[in-house]
């Protein structure tokens, strides 16, 4: 019962990161209706500046707190611009085109983000420094989990509770739906969808900053490859969720997540002993497969209704 | 419509043109500036990507070779000779290892060192042998690389089933391990090593609580660990690179999994005392030959590599070095750097390297390859002993 318990726990904190990462895609793709595969590498880029902030800071003698706070900031603020100019690029001009083309032009956008980091930082695996002391702790007793472990699974429901209520409580949530429903109707009622849509980007992508942070500080590790797996997990789990949904994104990601660790740690039980741990990823993918057989638009999304 | 069709033209005829301009590669002179002439040496591994650490530090060694060789200005055949090192990047991927090993071909040269990784090495074996190109591997360890029957194919150090058996008898006798728990990546030299080990902790009477597999891309190894726990073995044994396991052993010290943790020379490098951190204490590592300080020549050229690269040596540096040497040797004596004629030296070689003497058995394994077990004391990799020379 003991490992069960701490298996949940360890799928929780995967599942959290995918929640994380997933919000990001499910934002982009309620508002645009594209998928924005390089949402995966702005979490690599955040990581990989926040190393080398962490690694420039290292250099002065500063407080603790401080250096944690201009690491997230710095990330931020970069990762912010970043998908702001990328929008601003790659996609605006893209708006009124077939669906196909900003779908290309996504995956173009994260291959070019992919070798422009390894350009910068090289292909080796850095170690990310420990900034603050990462103490474990037992629950119950019985199952361990780490400070940075903890903070991963608070920021993931603080977000997404603060994301409901934001594009559900707020009269500029109202706006961002506005522009999802249809964006010509949003726009002729003077909302201004350039920044709505705008202000999706940098919120997905601040998101992305913190997320890249918080993974190669529970890892201790980043590199330039960190961003394509995690991408492509954190998509699975928006539509497992039903994408274009905020509470369907986190939910996807902690399934997902649960289902990875229970996976991985029971499939030889379940199985009785004819598939391994090296089956884990097929796991995931296939419940994938089956949650969107029986309910296509995810587990808590709702059908759209075809337009006339 | 006209222009547009034109423009079209123009830009078709513009892709095209850079494309045979691109292709339009290197020239690959015969003599060089001051007419001795030019013997190329093939190097491959991986210079970029996760172990590039390792794959540099391989070149390194080769390029130290060639650098002493020309000081000594080899003549063959009545030429003088000057040897140029060819390096290419198989990014340690089996995708791209066939396409450097052509370029290495393409390129004439008349040996090659390399590649690092057995799951680059062995395809890439395949394309030097038809072309009947001598190639020694400083670092590659899988069994399958000798076994294919290539008469030319060597290795200078010991191979997978040396140290899987090495490391078996380690674990049963000297840390007198009963349950273990195995896990590999699922790469040629991983899943190579963990059967082999597998089979023969099963042999020495040990029992295998559990097999787990990961792979090159995972990061996370919490559910897999959490498992193990679960079965209360006395050692886990992790056959895969330094990159994982680094990251490994801090989930296992997070999880509070308080074990012995044995794994291979993947693993015994100074990076995975980085990636480790304080969780690297305690952790046992084999890996083939001698450490520097204790091979006939390692001092000295640990200060000769250092002063050169301004690096530290990272682990197959030294190998690297004397499979340089040792083709250098069997061309001299020879006398050609042609392959069919100073292959037959190569098979029959006794040449005294830094890290030993060498000498390969008909298969083109190391002949008395053996495997030395460490142990990570205060965040450096301390000497244990050496188990037998096969």
């Amino acid at each position: 019962m003991d490992i069960f318990f701490q298996q949940v726990i360890n799928g929780l904190v995967i599942g959290s990161v995918y929640a994380l990462v997933a919000l990001g895609y499910t934002m982009v793709y309620g508002i645009l209706g594209i998928i924005n595969f390089a949402h995966g590498e702005v979490v690599m880029i955040g990581a990989m500046v926040a190393l080398s902030i962490i690694l420039f800071l290292f250099q002065f003698d500063i407080p603790i707190f401080l250096s944690i706070a201009l690491v997230f900031i710095g990330a931020i603020i970069f990762c912010s611009l970043l998908a702001f100019c990328i929008e601003k690029i790659a996609y605006k001009p893209l708006r009124n085109a077939p669906r196909l083309a900003p779908l290309i032009t996504a995956i173009g956008v994260s291959i070019l983000l992919q070798n422009i980091a390894m350009l910068i930082w090289g292909r080796q695996y850095y170690s990310f420094p420990q900034i603050f002391n990462n103490d474990t702790y037992q629950i119950f007793g019985i199952a361990n989990i780490t400070t940075i472990q903890i903070i991963i699974i608070l920021i993931s429901l603080v977000t997404m509770f603060l994301l409901f209520y934001f594009i559900n409580k707020t009269q500029y949530g109202m706006a961002m739906r506005a522009t999802s429903e249809d964006k010509n109707a949003a726009k002729l009622m003077g909302i201004e969808i350039n920044n709505v849509i705008s202000i999706t980007f940098i919120v997905g992508a601040s998101l992305a900053a913190v997320a890249g942070i918080l993974i190669a500080a529970n890892y201790g590790i980043a590199h330039y490859s960190m961003g394509f797996m995690l991408g492509l997990k954190a998509f699975t789990a928006a539509v497992l969720g039903g994408i274009g949904n905020i509470v369907g994104a986190v939910i996807g990601g902690l399934l997902l997540g649960l289902i990875e660790s229970l996976g991985a740690g029971y499939i030889e039980k379940l199985t009785f002993g004819f598939m391994g741990s090296n089956y884990q990823d097929v796991i995931a993918f296939l419940v994938l497969v089956l949650v969107l057989v029986i309910k296509p638009n995810g587990l808590v999304g709702e059908k759209s209704s075809t337009k006339v | 419509m006209k222009s547009k069709c034109r423009n079209n033209l123009l830009f078709f005829l513009f892709v095209a043109s850079s494309f045979f301009l691109v292709s339009c590669g290197s020239d690959n002179s015969e003599f060089d500036s001051e007419g001795r002439k030019i013997v190329y040496i093939g190097h491959a591994g991986p210079l970029t990507g996760p172990i590039a650490h390792l794959g540099k530090d391989n070149e390194n060694g080769v390029k130290l070779a060639i650098q002493e060789a020309n000081d000594r200005n080899i003549s063959l055949d009545g030429q003088t000779i000057s040897f140029k090192v060819v390096s290419v990047d198989d990014e340690g991927k089996e995708s791209k290892t066939t396409l450097v090993a052509q370029k290495l071909v393409d390129t004439n040269v008349s040996g090659v060192i390399g590649h690092l990784n057995s799951g680059t090495t062995i395809p890439a074996s395949k394309i030097y042998h038809d072309e009947g190109i001598p190639q020694i591997s400083p670092s590659a360890t899988n069994v399958n690389y000798t076994n294919q029957g290539f008469p030319a194919a060597f290795r200078v150090m010991a191979n997978d089933k040396q140290q899987g058996s090495a490391l078996a008898n380690f674990a049963i006798n000297d840390i007198s391990a009963n349950k273990i728990a195995v896990i590999d990546d699922r790469t040629a030299y991983g899943k190579g090593l963990a059967d082999i080990f597998e089979d023969t902790v099963k042999g020495l009477g040990g029992i295998i609580s559990s097999r787990e597999f990961t792979d090159v891309t995972k990061s996370d190894f919490t559910a897999i660990l959490t498992k193990i726990k679960g079965l209360n073995v006395d050692l886990i044994f992790y056959a895969g690179m330094d990159v994982q396991g680094g990251p490994m052993l801090k989930q296992l010290d997070n999880l509070g999994l308080n074990v012995n943790f044995l794994t291979g020379d993947g693993c015994q490098t100074l990076q995975f005392i980085e990636l480790a951190g304080k969780s690297s204490q305690g952790v046992y590592a084999s890996s083939p030959g001698v450490p520097l300080d204790r091979m006939p020549g390692g001092i000295s050229f640990n200060s000769k590599y250092e002063q050169t690269f301004n690096q530290s040596i990272q682990i197959y540096g030294p190998y690297a070095y004397d499979a340089t040497n040792t083709l250098i040797d069997a061309m001299v004596k020879a006398n050609s750097y042609l392959p069919e004629n100073y292959l037959p030296f190569l098979k029959n070689i006794q040449f005294k390297g830094v890290t030993g003497d060498i000498s390969f058995d008909e298969k083109g394994d190391i002949n008395r390859g053996s495997i030395s077990m460490y142990q990570v004391k205060n965040n450096k990799w301390e000497y244990l002993k050496t188990l037998g020379d096969n």
